[in-house]
């Protein structure tokens, strides 16, 4: 086969173009036996076998990319006219995937030896990976008729989520804008404090190290209904176990952050006749920069899945974690996911803010400025 | 004799070590790093330190600096304890390594002993000593933005911002290669011309020692001691070419039989 010998595809992409095409044609067939197939997706399939002309003729990689919408469009047309779907019709996915892969397979190739922009297209790449996604998560959810109770169809969670948004705010505010951002505050800052407490002196050092250490091997289920039973029900037992999920990481990674000034920076401070807070502000602090940043990334979302499973040990009667326990077991499984989409987005955007942050102050670190140390 | 009697001897040493010694204990038992040190460091003098890896002179050095403590006879620094030197901000110290802090621009880096010592008119010193360092136009580069070298040189920078009138150096050019390295040096002597600081100097390199010294002072190790003082005899102005002229080499020679002398009992 001379497509087998064109060098602007690779192997895998020659792979994927040929099985694209061949599963268009098989369901092309199958579909004309029918009869009754919708008309946009006997063109999908139509035009899908066309490509296995590539063999003689290249076909540009925006016509895959074209290849694939269509096909998406005409999958989700066809959707509600069946009652089960029929064969053709999961064939005519397989290509749509087929095609979709095939797509952003050629179009980093592309990127890769500079023919088009990365700049510009290479965004492309990871929001087409997640709408592939929610793609074939909505097809295969409502073409095989999975129970609601299993999974929804995505198009169901976010239409529960935009008929739940009073529900929704007013869960977020409980949960992230109370207990989350508060508990995040104070365990984030006393375990910095502890931190330089601790490097001062070597006695905390041996003290006070074990206890975080022994604090954070607490499982959450323990010390969220005793904090309950301690703060009550509302959110300020919430925030005390969030502390206690991120105190000790950031304590650790201080500590080990404070020890990271090499010993020929210290010396100059010392030269200088340098105060310890000149020389923990204006070396040591600096030099921990990234270590502290790490802590809070990894806290911004311990304290997240801290606060929400918190929920489930008495909470009055608003908050992620309450609505996801109250509403599994009202099987209102739609607006436990909306739930979970809201959780998701939160956690990512406070992680994406924290790293925002920690890029434009650790600018100058190696990992950062993508240099050499 | 005290030590802090001004004789007219005094006046003229900035650094004057009496039967020095100082010994590391380790787990292997003592490492004596310096052992029965005799030296004067004048005014203005330019004082090289050579010796193989080992023999104490960075040791010396940091003694110097109030970074290592002596474990027997007498220091001072302008006539004190090099405690009292170091708190007086005596001295300015150029490391092996650069170590300008990567968050700060050359221009920050310089200015930071002006901070801990609270020092006014910062931005006319930064412009000063980078002037003398020939690295203006580079104040708000950060330190990896630049080569090797004018790293070094902005330390060198760092060092003589505060105006201290000893310079230690401790084989600042060390890591860079040969050509740089003529540059720097050529560059030191003008810029020591230049401000009449006292510098001590610490090199494993003959030709270096003897390129940019007054007074040159042999080490040898294991104990680390001082074999020979080498009073240089060339003039003042040094042109890169002395170096092949008889009386350079005459003085590379005598450099090159001490460090021999104190290798002699070895293997």
């Amino acid at each position: 086969m001379t497509a087998m010998t064109r060098p602007t595809l690779s192997r895998l992409q020659q792979g994927l173009a040929l099985l694209a095409g061949l599963v268009c044609a098989l369901a092309l067939v199958l579909a004309l036996l029918s009869g009754d197939a919708p008309l946009p997706l006997l063109a999908f399939v139509g035009l899908g076998t066309l490509t296995l002309l590539r063999v003689r003729l290249p076909v540009p990689l925006w016509i895959d990319g074209l290849l694939m919408l269509l096909g998406a469009m005409a999958l989700l047309q066809a959707l509600p006219l069946f009652a089960t779907e029929p064969a053709y019709f999961w064939l005519a996915l397989v290509a749509c995937w087929a095609f979709a892969w095939l797509f952003v397979e050629r179009l980093s190739q592309a990127i890769r030896s500079r023919q088009v922009s990365g700049r510009v297209f290479g965004l492309v790449i990871p929001v087409l990976f997640g709408l592939a996604l929610l793609f074939v998560w909505e097809v295969v959810t409502r073409g095989a008729n999975v129970p609601q109770v299993l999974l929804p169809a995505p198009s169901q969670i976010w239409t529960r989520l935009l008929a739940s948004v009073p529900t929704l705010v007013a869960d977020f505010q409980q949960t992230f804008l109370k207990a989350v951002l508060a508990g995040y505050a104070m365990g984030c800052g006393a375990g910095f404090i502890v931190a330089i407490l601790v490097d001062r002196s070597p006695f905390l050092k041996r003290g006070l190290l074990p206890i975080g250490n022994f604090v954070s091997a607490l499982p959450v289920i323990g010390i969220a209904p005793i904090m309950v039973m301690w703060f009550g029900f509302d959110w300020q037992s919430k925030a005390a176990v969030v502390v206690a999920m991120t105190f000790f990481p950031m304590l650790v990674n201080t500590v080990a952050g404070l020890s990271q000034a090499s010993s020929i920076e210290r010396d100059l401070m010392r030269t200088y006749a340098a105060s310890y807070s000149q020389t923990l502000l204006k070396l040591r602090l600096p030099a921990a920069a990234p270590f502290i940043f790490n802590a809070l990334k990894i806290n911004s979302t311990l304290a997240l899945i801290g606060a929400i499973v918190a929920e489930f040990f008495g909470t009055p009667i608003v908050g992620m974690g309450f609505r996801i326990s109250t509403e599994v077991g009202k099987l209102n499984i739609d607006l436990v996911w909306a739930e979970i989409a809201v959780a998701a987005v939160a956690g990512s955007a406070f992680y994406g803010v924290i790293a925002l942050i920690e890029r434009a102050v650790t600018f100058w670190h190696p990992s950062v400025r993508g240099g050499r140390a | 004799m005290t030590e802090l009697a001004p004789s007219s001897q005094d006046a003229m040493a900035v650094v004057r070590a009496q039967n020095l010694g100082l010994t590391f204990p380790t787990n292997d038992g003592d490492v004596i790093a310096l052992s029965d040190v005799n030296l004067t460091i004048n005014k203005g003098e330019f004082v090289s330190f050579i010796g193989p890896s080992g023999c104490g002179k960075t040791t010396f050095l940091r003694t110097i600096a109030d970074l290592e403590q002596p474990t027997s006879g007498t220091l001072t620094v302008n006539g004190t304890t090099p405690s009292d030197a170091r708190l007086n901000r005596a001295y300015g110290y150029v490391f092996q390594a650069p170590a300008l802090y990567p968050w700060r621009t050359i221009a920050q880096n310089v200015a930071l002993p002006l901070e801990i010592m609270g020092l006014s008119d910062k931005a006319e010193r930064i412009a000063r000593t980078l002037e003398l360092v020939n690295l203006t136009g580079f104040e708000n580069k950060y330190p990896w933005q630049l080569s090797g070298g004018m790293q070094q040189r902005a330390s060198i920078a760092r060092a003589l911002s505060f105006d201290a009138d000893l310079l230690l150096m401790d084989e600042p050019f060390g890591a860079l290669d040969e050509i740089v390295r003529d540059h720097l040096n050529s560059e030191l002597l003008k810029l020591w011309a230049r401000t009449r600081k006292t510098i001590a100097f610490v090199t494993h390199s003959i030709p270096e020692a003897v390129y940019l010294s007054t007074k040159i002072v042999v080490m040898s190790p294991r104990p680390g001691r001082v074999t020979d003082i080498i009073e240089s005899d060339l003039p003042a102005e040094r042109p890169l070419d002395i170096r092949e002229t008889p009386e350079f080499l005459r003085l590379a020679a005598r450099v090159r039989d001490g460090l021999r002398a104190g290798h002699s009992y070895e293997e």
